[in-house]
């Protein structure tokens, strides 16, 4: 049976660390609100991207870029977005398991966040590069990232790039997806929701070719390592929303318990310091009764 | 029936207008286009200016940033990096973005930093040109 003495210390460092992980939780919740916010107001052009991209290459013809070129696949890269920090429940483990599928010896990893390098790292895999990106991503950033992807892809190294992130669903809902990047050929996820499309262009779909300005190759060109980019910042902004959520979960999961602790364990002090009076008393009463 | 124009114009950061319209100025790469409804399906590439929306007969304007512009018969579609209704812009601010990208541009810059000062210039004219026209 403990003392009352550490089991008051014990309630005092847990209430020492519910301090700290409710602060954490108030940090994360604000940082979340933005994340999400500056995810959502994305998607509107990504959308619309996607929506261009399929009906123009639909109509493009002939045109091909070198970032359009389907080869067989002997070499992958997969572009890992993780986090730099833990303490965000599951969402690395997750992300990383899906990671470790991938055959060891046909992928070259780059990575972007501090737990995707370590994991590479500490499982001894190829890394090509690493990347950071700051709490607020920025377009920059993912240039980078998706023009050293572009290069590689370009000179040949790999077959085929994709990118593994955590796709933002709601506060409570992230999930790890690999989305693939180049060669730009199935660009899926379009038609349907995209707003002001009415039945009226199926009549002038097919029928007309689009016409390009400059010239196709020039739109072409400037168009695509454009989409590639915006596709990257896009990943970046929803594995960033998906952190800051399952931190803000994690920790208020942490709180939450914390507190339920602190109940129990003053409990048990409360019974004891009780028991230790009592028996006090008792030694008081029966050392009074035998001397009289 | 094709009469209006379905506009949108789109920035990383939000959806700034999606309206029908009746007619799309816009600055092209290759120089400025009205584009009325039905007008041959087009892609082409936007510089930063100025966009003149006709709406019910009433004109309103719009400066954007680089981008692309997808023309359908009934659809324009921009995609651009900065867009910012005329109303909107703080005239101060935007010469004094316009001053600051200057200076810039006069030290020696990587490439990379080149673009990205060269296109904060191009935002804040275009928001300059915008709202002086809307003065006069």
């Amino acid at each position: 049976m403990a003392s009352t003495r550490d089991l008051r210390r014990r309630i005092k460092s847990i209430k020492n660390t519910s301090q700290i992980t409710k602060a954490m939780q108030m940090v994360a919740a604000s940082k979340m609100r933005k994340a999400q916010q500056s995810a959502l107001a994305g998607r509107p052009y990504a959308t619309l991207m996607n929506a261009v991209l399929a009906e123009v290459t639909h109509h493009a013809g002939e045109f091909s870029n070198p970032l359009m070129e389907v080869r067989e696949i002997k070499k992958r890269a997969l572009i890992i977005i993780s986090t730099d920090k833990g303490l965000c429940g599951g969402l690395n483990s997750n992300l990383l398991r899906e990671a470790g599928r991938l055959d060891k010896n046909t992928t070259i990893y780059i990575t972007a966040g501090r737990k995707g390098s370590q994991f590479i790292a500490r499982t001894k895999r190829q890394l090509a590069a690493e990347f950071t990106y700051k709490d607020t991503p920025l377009f920059s950033e993912a240039r980078a990232i998706s023009k050293f992807a572009q290069e590689m892809f370009l000179k040949g190294e790999v077959d085929r790039v994709e990118v593994l992130f955590t796709n933002f669903i709601s506060t409570l809902n992230q999930k790890p997806e690999v989305r693939s990047l180049l060669p730009i050929g199935e660009i899926k996820g379009v038609q349907a929701e995209v707003e002001g499309e009415g039945r009226g262009t199926d009549l002038l779909r097919g029928a007309t070719e689009f016409l390009f300005e400059p010239g196709a190759e020039h739109v072409f060109g400037a168009l695509l390592p454009h989409y590639l980019n915006f596709q990257v910042y896009q990943f970046l902004l929803e594995a960033k929303a998906s952190e800051h959520s399952a931190r803000m979960v994690a920790m208020k999961n942490a709180t939450d318990n914390a507190k339920q602790l602190i109940k129990d364990l003053s409990l048990e002090y409360n019974k004891l310091r009780q028991a230790n009076i009592t028996k006090e008393l008792l030694e008081i009463t029966s050392a009074a009764m035998s001397m009289g | 029936m094709a009469n209006t124009l379905r506009l949108e114009i789109v920035t990383p950061a939000a959806k700034t207008y999606s309206d029908d319209v009746e007619m799309v100025t816009l600055p092209g790469v290759e120089g400025e286009m009205g584009i009325y409804p039905l007008h041959v399906p087009l892609l082409t590439q936007v510089v930063a200016g100025e966009v003149a929306v006709r709406k019910n007969g009433q004109d309103s304007f719009f400066a954007v940033g680089d981008g692309f512009v997808e023309i359908t018969g009934e659809r324009v579609a921009i995609l651009t990096d900065m867009a910012v209704k005329g109303d909107d812009i703080d005239e101060r601010k935007a010469e004094e973005a316009r001053q600051r990208a200057e200076a810039r541009l006069q030290e020696k810059l990587s490439d990379e930093e080149t673009a990205l000062v060269s296109a904060s210039l191009a935002h804040s004219l275009a928001q300059l040109k915008v709202k002086r026209r809307q003065r006069r």
